[in-house]
């Protein structure tokens, strides 16, 4: 249309019928496949309600694939949107969801729920999100004390605070006796296998900061220009950043209590894109929340039908696909 | 009525005072230049009239309008800055960074419209930056880089713009073009130009009128030929500065006097 401006909202639209499309896909082969078997068309048939609506296969894809496949897209959406925001709030290419220690916060907050033995939901859940927000009111606590401009600070508090609750986590774990341990361990690899119906509601949650998020795209981008040049074209800079980090720390704590710590979602699915659409935000957001519910659908899928016996966590799927991913990533942009 | 309007600025950094009782005035389509020594307050008082520094006690006027009663946005609307730094790692395209000037007029989503796209297509070209829309901001020259930060914010449509050295680290080809390209906007546009400059020949060459700053206070505002004296300059740098007419009439050129050929001067 126009030699040197392609206006945004076209992009966006193609943009988002195409990962749509993509995510609809992955949702449909998250549903169909199984260890139960494999079968396409009977799902389409059952999810559309022509099936048979008592058998076992349905009850299978109702009840246990479904809500699943929901989490995993619910999961992968807000971590890649995470690593994104904080890529770009903290100037930093590494940063991901978990920099400021939310993840360790929350590990923590939900390792000590199950030990006191709460139930799920809603006592784990409130204990992680609580770990969570305390650990990042503590990080911006010690940002504002630090001299250091800004975003250094933070990812200072944050690397810090990590490390403190990963000890506390260590303790905690030696602490326990073998059975509690092992459950431990696999929610800090990251595990969607212990999702059911009635816990998915806590997840839409999220659904507002995404749209939170996408309001701020455009002032995201002028932020990549410095907070005074940022501030100089009519940002309210302080606010800005406050409501990217508070957001996006509260939807990530959200889905975390649900999966456990699924790694390398935030750091590749960010970077693809980026490489794929260049850097505008207004893109990136609804290109991570469809491509990152994409991919960690797939990803689980994989963790699924891989094992010939049980499962195995989709963390660590995630972390062997993505860490050789993101490498290949870095190596790309430096030629 | 005054583009800008300021009195008893004060500003201080801990105990350090930057800015004492300041007072100025810059009338509407001035070109107006900040000199001093270094140190002297001039990107401070610059970052006050930007709203990005919060003055410590004081008033000031922005078009008549004090600075305060202004949002963020309703601000940058009629305010653009060009900062002595740019980012080094600026992913974005030309054509994409001019456009951003657009932000302060765009809606809630920030999505930019035809009309939008024609202003920053004018603003391009008015600083001769077409051929570049497609790189990047890393790719360009100190030169190109700068004249495609002067389009962003002449694409911002302000009434008043403020820069900070814009021609450091320039050579003179690419100083003069800066200069000649923010008087001809001043000209055709009767925009307030805003300048800080540590060239005090090029400051003398385009402004209406200097302000010759030291230790946070004003020495003096006025025409350059008022403004820039032997005596004055002496005082204010602490070195030796030789004050004569340019070859182009009627304008002061300062030398300074090396060392070696001090003696000239007893």
């Amino acid at each position: 249309m126009d030699a040197e401006f392609s206006p945004v909202l076209k992009r966006l639209l193609l943009l988002s019928v195409l990962l749509g499309g993509l995510l609809v896909l992955s949702g449909l082969f998250g549903v169909s496949m199984g260890s139960s078997g494999r079968r396409l068309l009977e799902a389409l048939a059952i999810l559309t309600g022509r099936g048979d609506t008592e058998s076992v296969a349905a009850t299978i894809i109702w009840q246990i694939r479904l809500p699943r496949v929901a989490l995993a897209a619910m999961v992968g959406a807000t971590l890649a949107l995470g690593g994104l925001v904080f890529q770009a709030l903290l100037r930093n290419p590494l940063a991901e969801p978990y920099i400021l220690g939310i993840s360790g916060g929350s590990a923590v907050g939900a390792i000590a729920g199950m030990l006191l033995g709460f139930s799920y939901f809603p006592g784990i859940a409130l204990s992680a999100f609580c770990g969570s927000m305390i650990v990042l009111a503590v990080v911006l606590f010690l940002a504002s004390g630090i001299s250091s401009p800004g975003r250094d600070s933070l990812l200072l508090g944050g690397v810090m605070m990590n490390a403190f609750c990963g000890a506390l986590i260590m303790f905690l774990i030696s602490m326990t006796q073998s059975a509690q341990a092992h459950q431990i361990l696999f929610w800090l690899m990251g595990d969607l296998s212990t999702v059911s119906v009635n816990r998915l509601p806590v997840l839409l949650l999220a659904a507002p900061c995404f749209l939170v998020i996408f309001l701020l795209a455009h002032p995201m981008n002028l932020l990549l220009m410095g907070r005074e040049s940022a501030a100089a074209m009519g940002i309210r800079v302080k606010t800005v950043s406050l409501a990217l980090l508070v957001t996006t720390s509260f939807m990530v704590s959200v889905v975390v209590c649900q999966s456990g710590l699924v790694g390398f979602v935030g750091l590749v699915i960010p970077h693809v894109f980026r490489l794929l659409l260049g850097p505008d935000h207004r893109l990136l957001v609804p290109a991570c929340v469809l491509g990152g519910g994409a991919y960690l659908i797939l990803c689980d899928l994989m963790a699924r039908i891989l094992p010939s016996q049980g499962e195995m966590p989709v963390g660590i799927i995630t972390a062997m696909v993505g860490a050789p991913l993101f490498v290949f990533l870095l190596w790309r942009a430096r030629r | 009525m005054k583009a800008v309007a300021a009195s008893g600025i004060r500003l201080c950094y801990g105990e350090k005072p930057i800015l004492q009782e300041l007072s100025i005035t810059v009338d509407e389509g001035d070109f107006f230049v900040l000199i001093g020594p270094n140190g002297a307050g001039k990107t401070s008082l610059l970052n006050i009239m930007a709203g990005l520094v919060k003055a410590g006690s004081g008033e000031i006027e922005i078009l008549g309008k004090p600075l305060h009663a202004y949002s963020r946005k309703a601000l940058s609307s009629v305010v653009a800055v060009v900062p002595q730094q740019v980012p080094v790692h600026f992913p974005f395209t030309v054509a994409d960074t001019v456009l951003m000037g657009r932000a302060p007029h765009l809606g809630l989503l920030g999505i930019e419209q035809e009309r939008d796209f024609e202003i920053a297509r004018e603003a391009m070209a008015f600083t001769d930056v077409k051929h570049l829309a497609h790189r990047r901001l890393d790719q360009l020259s100190g030169g190109e880089r700068q004249r495609v930060i002067i389009a962003k914010a002449i694409c911002q449509q302000p009434r008043i713009i403020l820069l900070d050295e814009p021609t450091a680290s320039l050579d003179p080809a690419h100083q003069t073009r800066i200069m000649d390209l923010m008087e001809r906007f001043r000209r055709e546009q009767r925009i307030t130009v805003v300048m800080v400059s540590h060239d005090l020949n090029l400051a003398a060459l385009y402004a209406d009128r200097l302000l010759l700053m030291k230790e946070g206070s004003v020495v003096q505002v006025g025409l350059p030929r008022d403004v820039l004296t032997d005596q004055r300059l002496k005082e204010c740098y602490g070195c030796d500065l030789m004050v004569d007419e340019n070859p182009l009439g009627g304008i002061p050129r300062v030398t300074p006097v090396p060392e070696k050929f001090r003696f000239l001067k007893t």
